[in-house]
């Protein structure tokens, strides 16, 4: 296999409902990263794009054909990744792959969503498709219900008690709030307060309004090269050095793991071992906080803290610039915003600005090594592992 | 290879008031909702055995926000209940105020009936669904 860097990235704003398309949204993400890459759309030779929701956002499906044809990448191969919510992580760990092989030298990945244009009760609607439609949905699942029922699971296995867990989850969502001020690409510039979080309507017992991210539009477009081919067009690649993925069945059939998501302890220890390193070794980390509760689930699983302690080493400030492990820097799903076809470009897009050095006044000095965790429906994971080449 | 419990046979059972699941021969556990391979091992040689529709809630949730077509359900609460022969499978729970529920559902013994969903344009028509009541 050959080393894999990442050349260039674009980045929408993430925000509420925007009147630009879905295309319009990507392109617009695509060829920021084409021009920061130093290369024209016709040196593209394969578009991998995630997409959820177009179907029902806009009535679009085949949106990759478009958006390929809409950048000037003509009669390129474009295929769709739909992994949920972490549609556009598999689509770039797929173009690694591919670029890896020596199949291509340069491949353009990323994603886009409207999943605030599609309003609340239709977004409600659609992202319960993410469970299995026919032994769960008919009992009304959504998507705060999986993990309101994990937080119940987790105060009970762990034996933390719901009101300290809480509170333990409203430092998360107050911590990437904070953060949030510091990214002009997120939707939310909002400080909040741990009693906002606890005050808030009830959308899913326990979640309250502030547990959860927010419905989002926006898009997130990376390019991948071969070394050799980044070399010639960077002085500062980003390369991948781990990637992994994983699946699991429905919420009941998990039940061996619960609240832990066997998925992702698959997933990660693939990408850990394919890079040699360990949590140790990562100095930044963008993980799914989908809900505050999935922030804790999440760290735990990647290594970071011990089961049931996440929450913990939230409030101790361990997880801030400075601390043990510096999470969602960049807001995170919280509040940059969850576009979530475009969600794991995003992630992916804040480690390399972050290897580079360009994050401003959410840089995490010196960061060299990175991992992107994300989570698709109840069961799709990737992680993928990032390192200064240069 | 033929499906050994497709959904339409283990919902026609579930609304004649039969929970149905499947067997392994392998290694004995059973797997509920079914499927083509035993949840536990892997393995497809399955039989249909009948549970005995008692279990326990392991977690639960009041749902606020509904999905479109469903906002009049509200508030409902979904639970996943283990079944005493093992597998967990998620419901509706009654026969408790939504507003009142608290930690203390957890481990509470219940029963295993049924209700059907109707279905919306997204859904192939009528699903049941467990419902699970204080035993």
């Amino acid at each position: 296999m050959r080393k894999v860097a990442i050349v260039g990235t674009g980045h929408t704003p993430f925000t509420f409902a925007t009147e630009k398309t879905s295309i319009e949204l990507f392109s617009e993400a695509a060829m920021d990263a084409i021009n920061e890459a130093n290369l024209k759309s016709k040196d593209i030779q394969a578009l991998y794009l995630g997409n959820c929701l177009g179907d029902f956002s806009e009535g679009q499906a085949m949106l990759q054909s478009y958006a390929a044809n809409d950048i000037g990448a003509f009669h390129i191969p474009a295929t769709r990744f739909e992994g949920a919510c972490a549609s556009s992580s598999l689509a770039i760990r797929d173009a690694f792959i591919w670029v890896a092989s020596g199949y291509y030298d340069i491949v353009l990945a990323g994603g886009v969503e409207r999943a605030a244009s599609i309003g609340t009760p239709l977004a409600t609607r659609t992202f319960a498709m993410f469970t299995d439609s026919h032994y769960e949905y008919p009992a009304g699942m959504t998507f705060p219900a999986m993990f309101a029922m994990l937080t119940h699971l987790y105060s009970k296995s762990y034996g933390v008690p719901l009101e300290k867990l809480k509170e333990q989850m409203a430092q998360v969502s107050v911590q990437s709030h904070r953060y949030g001020m510091l990214n002009p690409k997120g939707q939310f510039h909002k400080e909040i307060a741990k009693d906002d979080v606890l005050n808030g309507f009830m959308v899913t017992s326990p979640l309250q309004l502030l547990d959860c991210c927010p419905f989002t539009d926006g898009a997130a477009a990376v390019i991948l090269t071969s070394e050799e081919k980044a070399k010639e067009l960077t002085d500062k690649p980003v390369n991948i050095i781990g990637i992994g993925q994983a699946s699991s069945g429905g919420l009941s059939s998990q039940k061996n793991y619960l609240p832990r998501l066997r998925a992702r302890e698959v997933s990660v220890k693939e990408a850990y071992e394919m890079s040699g390193i360990g949590p140790e070794d990562i100095d930044v980390c963008e993980l799914h906080d989908c809900f505050s509760i999935a922030s804790l689930i999440a760290a735990e699983s990647l290594g970071f803290f011990e089961y049931g302690k996440a929450g913990e080493a939230w409030e101790r400030g361990d997880t801030e610039i400075g601390g043990k492990i510096p999470i969602n820097v960049s807001g995170g799903l919280k509040s940059k915003g969850h576009p979530i076809g475009a969600t794991g470009a995003s992630q992916v897009s804040e480690i390399y600005h972050q290897i580079r050095g360009e994050c401003g006044g959410r840089q995490v000095e010196g960061a060299k090594i990175g991992l992107t965790d994300t989570l698709g429906g109840d069961g799709v994971i990737c992680n993928l592992i990032m390192e200064k080449g240069w | 290879m033929d499906y050994k419990l497709t959904f339409k046979d283990y919902a026609d059972a579930l609304t004649k008031g039969k929970l149905l699941g499947l067997k392994c021969n392998s290694c004995g556990k059973i797997t509920v909702p079914p499927k083509m391979a035993c949840q536990e091992c892997g393995e497809t040689d399955l039989e249909i055995v009948e549970m005995n529709k008692k279990g326990k809630i392991v977690t639960f949730t009041k749902v606020n926000v509904a999905p479109e077509g469903r906002e009049n359900e509200t508030p409902y609460i979904i639970a996943l209940v283990q079944l005493e022969e093992g597998p967990w499978i998620m419901g509706n729970l009654i026969d408790i105020d939504p507003d009142k529920v608290t930690m203390e559902l957890m481990d509470k013994e219940v029963k295993v009936g049924f209700r059907v969903f109707p279905g919306d344009k997204y859904s192939p028509g009528n699903q049941p669904r467990p419902l699970f009541s204080f035993a």
